[in-house]
């Protein structure tokens, strides 16, 4: 049976990113089972650094906000924090902003007025420039020494958030933590801290549950997962009663996304696990015990977004046998004549460095690495053009020029054009910019407020006026 | 000589962060482990070389207790980049499946 006692921290984590899909029988069970708070993330760097360089969120508005609707109003019946780390996907300032406002949308509709906690940790670059300069910004592997001029390069940069400005938010009373980029870990590991649970079992319970259901052995079988901490471990369950957790599926979400099994880096330690035991209490829940928590001088990470250049694609279906009988021939030769025709239709001094690729769907689009002679012709081909260039202008003229090519290239000379099967018009998509990480490196801080702001607002405040009218 | 497939009751990849790709390799069985984890076809290696990664840079951690390896390397152009193919690198793995361990 389950080893409650008094002591037992419980906390939801309702889903593995918020906008991704709360299930509310989910959490009213949760409650039934005794939980005292409700944390999640609500992004991550996985897909990309747009959502940083942007200050936009990936999952959308919509959906982001029916998951709010249904967390605040347990949030307000229960009387327990709501914690939300990594706003807005990159949990820059703009994507706090815009987490913030749909929150205080949905306390509107549901005449709730909660005490909200807003943790900014997006950084100036003035700072950045100034902490380097003292030799306290240090490079993780593969990157080197940080340079200004990268720092210059980016668009907006966030410093990972450690538990302890969660810690100081629940302890002024927070109803609701809306935070910036935080380690998907502190987000869930900074309640059960604040409660006085022990670090090693609260760390380790944040990194199991930081993607909801994942850690079970069905992982899309409902959203969210119950974690219950005490002085000696933690248990976690699925919420969804037809699911379950096993040893196998809880210690291999330990692995997940990381590079090294036993150790995981955090701000002011490192989570140990190497003598972590994962065993069976019953059918569906696991209880882990041996998690340790190692102090270390404490480190924030940094993220820096930067944009690049332009890209404009376009997309044609292929059965022609000819070509598929000779993809990786086609390839090289159209690709060649693409790459001329762009050079003979715009003028060097305009044209600036460009790129061309073709990526053969159906064939090697997801290596680029040639298959083994004896691989089958596939029954078709998708062919994904892809221009990038110094501007959208220029990206798109490419495209143009290469159009009649890529639409009737033959694969044997001499033969009736063929026309390839275009899905759209026009057919050619403007893509943007394309968007890059360009920092992997970590500030050494004596003091884990020295990078961060927390900011309260409720409903009606002059703070929100201020913001609307700005907007 | 199995295929990796073959002797695994999983194996996925993922990006670890922006910067580094990793591989979780599941044998499917403590004694598939103990047979085929310290195969060359899985070493430093030939690993480094089937992804064109500096081995160097590439780290190995087999996990006895979950009979697995864990193998990462550093992405060779930036994720998300110009010419990104996958950007979860959620697909890399595929390639290790029919790899002979000998």
């Amino acid at each position: 049976m389950r080893q409650d006692s008094e002591d037992t921290i419980k906390i939801i984590v309702p889903c593995g990113s918020l906008g991704a899909g709360v299930r509310e029988e989910e959490v009213a069970r949760g409650f039934r089972l005794g939980a005292q708070a409700i944390a999640t993330d609500a992004g991550s760097t996985d897909s990309g650094a747009a959502y940083l360089a942007m200050g936009k969120s990936k999952n959308s508005r919509g959906a982001v906000k029916r998951d709010l609707r249904i967390l605040m109003t347990a949030q307000a019946e229960h009387g327990v924090p709501l914690i939300v780390g990594t706003c807005g996907q990159a949990g820059g300032d703009l994507n706090l902003a815009w987490t913030r406002d749909i929150v205080l949308e949905v306390a509107r509709e549901l005449g709730l007025a909660p005490r909200i906690a807003l943790i900014h940790c997006e950084q100036d670059k003035a700072t950045l420039k100034r902490l380097n300069g003292e030799g306290r910004i240090t490079p993780l592997p593969p990157l080197g020494d940080l340079q200004d001029e990268t720092v210059d390069q980016c668009e907006h940069i966030v410093a990972a958030l450690g538990v302890e400005p969660f810690v100081e938010a629940l302890d002024q009373g927070a109803d609701i933590i809306l935070a910036g980029r935080a380690t998907d870990t502190a987000v869930i590991a900074a309640f059960p801290i604040w409660k006085g649970a022990p670090w090693g079992p609260a760390w380790h319970a944040g990194k199991i549950a930081e993607c909801g259901v994942q850690c079970a052995e069905n992982s899309t079988g409902g959203a969210g997962v119950l974690l219950c901490i005490d002085s000696a471990g933690f248990e976690v369950e699925p919420l969804d009663p037809g699911n379950r957790c096993t040893p196998n599926s809880v210690s291999g979400h330990m692995l997940y996304e990381n590079t090294d099994p036993f150790r995981l880096t955090e701000p002011g330690g490192i989570l140990n696990v190497t003598d972590a035991e994962y065993r069976s209490v019953d059918e569906r829940r696991v209880r882990v015990t041996g998690s340790r928590w190692e102090n270390q001088p404490y480190t924030m990470k940094l993220e820096g977004a930067a944009a690049g250049a332009y890209q404009t694609i376009m997309l044609v279906g292929i059965q022609d046998p000819d070509v598929l009988e000779d993809i990786d021939g086609f390839h090289d030769r159209l690709l060649a004549a693409l790459n001329e025709r762009t050079r003979q239709c715009i003028p060097e001094d305009e044209l600036g460095e460009f790129h061309i690729s073709l990526r053969m769907y159906g064939w090697n689009a997801v290596t680029g690495v040639t298959p083994p002679p004896s691989t089958a012709t596939p029954p078709e081909l998708g062919m994904l053009f892809v221009a990038t260039a110094a501007t959208q202008d220029l990206a798109n003229t490419i495209a143009h020029a290469c159009n009649p090519y890529f639409f009737h290239y033959p694969s044997i000379m001499g033969k009736e054009l063929p026309s390839y099967g275009f899905a759209f018009s026009p057919a050619d998509i403007p893509c943007g910019r394309i968007y890059e990480f360009k920092l992997n490196h970590v500030v050494q801080l004596d003091d884990p407020f020295e990078l961060v702001t927390t900011e309260w607002v409720g409903v009606g405040d002059a703070n929100e006026s201020e913001e609307k009218a700005r907007a | 000589m199995p295929k990796l497939r073959e002797v695994c009751r999983h194996v996925r990849s993922k990006q670890a962060g922006p910067f580094w790709i990793t591989f979780d390799i599941y044998f499917d069985s403590r004694e598939s482990f103990d047979l085929y984890h310290q195969s060359p076809a899985l070493s430093v290696e030939r690993f480094a070389s089937l992804y064109g990664a500096d081995p160097a840079l590439v780290k190995r951690i087999p996990v006895p207790q979950l009979s697995m390896v864990k193998i990462s390397y550093p992405r060779l152009t930036p994720q998300g980049g110009m010419v990104e193919r996958d950007m979860h690198a959620g697909q890399q793995y595929a390639r290790l499946l029919d790899v002979p361990l000998d």
